[in-house]
């Protein structure tokens, strides 16, 4: 039960591509600055700090490739959760779209080059909402 | 070819917490071949859907700051045994890879 691997051509159709979302955020991502990154991304970089978030990351990260990160939130009618790395050389990291009856409870793991404050932005239909927490990291995690 | 992604479920009443986990190598495009020195290409997942009887519960948009062999975990309201999920993925190069289960 845990994969199936052999796909129906009815699953397939299942999916039409026209349920899918919108396109993928390219400015938003390929842009260098956090502040930049939420511009692109929600065309506010105006954010309010709120303890309901709550941002599970390390302290201290030995390995950089793979840092685990939670986002949980308590605010109501959550449209998308986002995790931007401030000193990454490109802060945004990955966005969450959040449909109605998800919860605001997303995790993943991403990649931090050098010890950075990470932050959670979290947008609801109130505007944009963010926790922050400093992230150390030994040993870096974007190659070159 | 086998699907790559594996997904787990578990239903806690009407809510189904979602535990998914795919290969891929997620490369940024700025690492570099160690022996030959040359750039490896950028390679990376840009969207990933998951669906529940053909509706949308989660769409995550990745930058190449997702880990490699990238790990998600959500929940979602409103799931029941013998729901059809679904979880798909596109990549910067056109790949995709997808796989569906049954909810038990």
């Amino acid at each position: 039960m845990f994969i199936k691997a052999g796909l129906g051509l009815a699953a397939m159709l299942a999916v039409p591509r026209a349920l899918l979302a919108a396109a993928w955020p390219e400015n938003a991502f390929a842009s260098t600055t956090a502040n930049q990154a939420m511009s692109a991304l929600f065309g506010t970089d105006q954010v309010t700090e709120t303890s309901a978030i709550s941002l599970g990351a390390p302290e201290i990260a030995e390995n950089g490739a793979v840092v685990p990160v939670s986002v949980e939130t308590t605010l109501e009618n959550v449209e998308s959760v986002s995790i931007v790395v401030e000193k990454n050389p490109r802060p945004l990291a990955i966005s969450f779209e959040i449909p109605a009856g998800t919860m605001p409870d997303v995790a993943c793991r991403i990649k931090m080059g050098e010890t950075s404050n990470v932050h959670a932005v979290v947008k609801t239909d109130k505007g944009l909402f963010s926790a922050s927490k400093e992230v150390k990291v030994t040993i870096g995690g974007c190659g070159g | 070819m086998a699907s790559k992604i594996k997904v787990k479920v578990k239903l806690k009443g009407d809510v189904a917490e979602v535990k998914s986990l795919m290969m891929h190598p997620m490369e940024t495009g700025s690492r570099k071949d160690p022996d030959t020195g040359a750039t490896i290409p950028m390679h990376h997942i840009t969207q990933l859907t998951f669906t529940n009887n053909g509706q949308q519960v989660m769409v995550v948009n990745c930058s190449t700051a997702v880990s490699r062999d990238p790990f998600f975990s959500f929940s979602f309201k409103g799931a029941k045994a013998g729901d059809k999920f679904a979880v798909s993925w596109v990549d910067n190069t056109g790949g995709t890879d997808s796989t569906e289960i049954e909810l038990a």
